[in-house]
């Protein structure tokens, strides 16, 4: 991984501070997998993820996102609903006798190469359309997808569209105006100029 | 209320009952569709989609009929990293078989593939 530049990982008491979502995160799980609420799990919990912290440091997230209720539930309301169109498609075409389907790899330009966002568009694409991602480059922001048929998936044009707009989706939910902005994406209605608009 | 205990425990059993049954039929589909779809890389859509929408109807039926908090915390937390780990593997496994020639581009149509770039050699 040569060509990437290597980022900085953290180890001081500072940095360990800074990272408090991933302490409560990892200390969430480890009171879920007790399944009891208590001080003793709580505490034993924030203690092993510093623990862990400090042996496994990981560089710090990258990202400039904000947060919008509204949009990450239209993504999260999509991705539910399409993960049980997707799901019993698939099913149906195991099922269907004498049936072959006609694979095909297209390649996606994505508006916005961030690691966090094209993660995320990754993620879900590989769920939710018709499509498995194979590759995927940060660097140029290329996401090269098999598409387990390509004709019921709307032909290579129709792989693209659903994948930009489960970009667009992913983008509006997370990421912070100026990458909106940048990426040619319509604000949706928030602390903008556009407020009455949406 | 509008139905006694009893009743409710009737709806929530014939909930998880529908649940049971129909994540069984898409785990025994993306099974199905593991052992008969053609290639490489078609397997693993039906490890990712329909396999994963499974183990979460299955899991929903499942804390339907158990009732108990921790156990639904536990349920809650398997279906985070089946989300979170199902499209890693699946993706891992598909770019180690184009990388290792185990899958037959040409039957891919179009293919898109340009696997000539230095990203690839890291």
């Amino acid at each position: 991984m040569s060509l990437h530049p290597r980022r900085r990982t953290v180890r001081t008491v500072r940095g360990i501070v800074a990272q408090w979502p991933a302490i409560a995160v990892l200390a969430a799980i480890w009171v879920l997998l007790w399944g009891d609420l208590s001080w003793a799990n709580v505490i034993a919990g924030a203690l092993l993820a510093v623990l862990i912290m400090v042996v496994f440091p990981l560089p710090p997230v990258a990202a400039q996102g904000r947060f919008r209720l509204g949009p990450f539930l239209v993504l999260a309301g999509r991705f539910v609903a399409d993960l049980v169109v997707a799901s019993f498609h698939v099913a149906f075409m195991a099922l269907r006798p004498r049936y072959v389907p006609r694979g095909a790899v297209v390649v996606v330009q994505l508006r916005n190469p961030d690691d966090v966002f094209l993660t995320i568009t990754a993620v879900l694409s590989t769920l939710v359309p018709g499509s498995l991602v194979v590759e995927a480059q940060r660097r140029t922001g290329l996401v090269y997808l098999h598409v387990l048929d390509i004709e019921d998936s709307g032909g290579v044009e129709g792989v693209r569209r659903n994948v930009l707009q489960l970009e667009e989706r992913v983008l509006r939910a997370f990421a912070s105006d100026d990458v909106l902005a940048q990426c040619d994406v319509p604000q949706p209605g928030g602390r903008t100029s556009n407020e009455e608009v949406a | 209320m509008l139905f006694d205990a009893g009743t409710w425990s009737l709806i929530t059993d014939v909930l998880a009952a529908v649940f049971i049954l129909a994540g069984a039929f898409l785990t025994f589909a993306a099974g199905i569709g593991a052992l008969r779809f053609p290639s490489l890389l078609a397997r693993m859509h039906a490890v990712t989609k329909p396999q994963v929408l499974g183990l979460i109807l299955l899991l929903i039926g499942l804390s339907l009929r158990v009732r108990s908090w921790s156990a639904v915390a536990m349920l809650a937390l398997v279906v985070a990293f089946q989300l979170l780990t199902a499209p890693v593997g699946a993706h891992l496994v598909s770019r180690a078989g184009f990388r290792t020639g185990k899958v037959d581009e040409s039957e891919l149509q179009p293919n898109q593939m340009e696997p000539d770039d230095d990203e690839h050699t890291a």
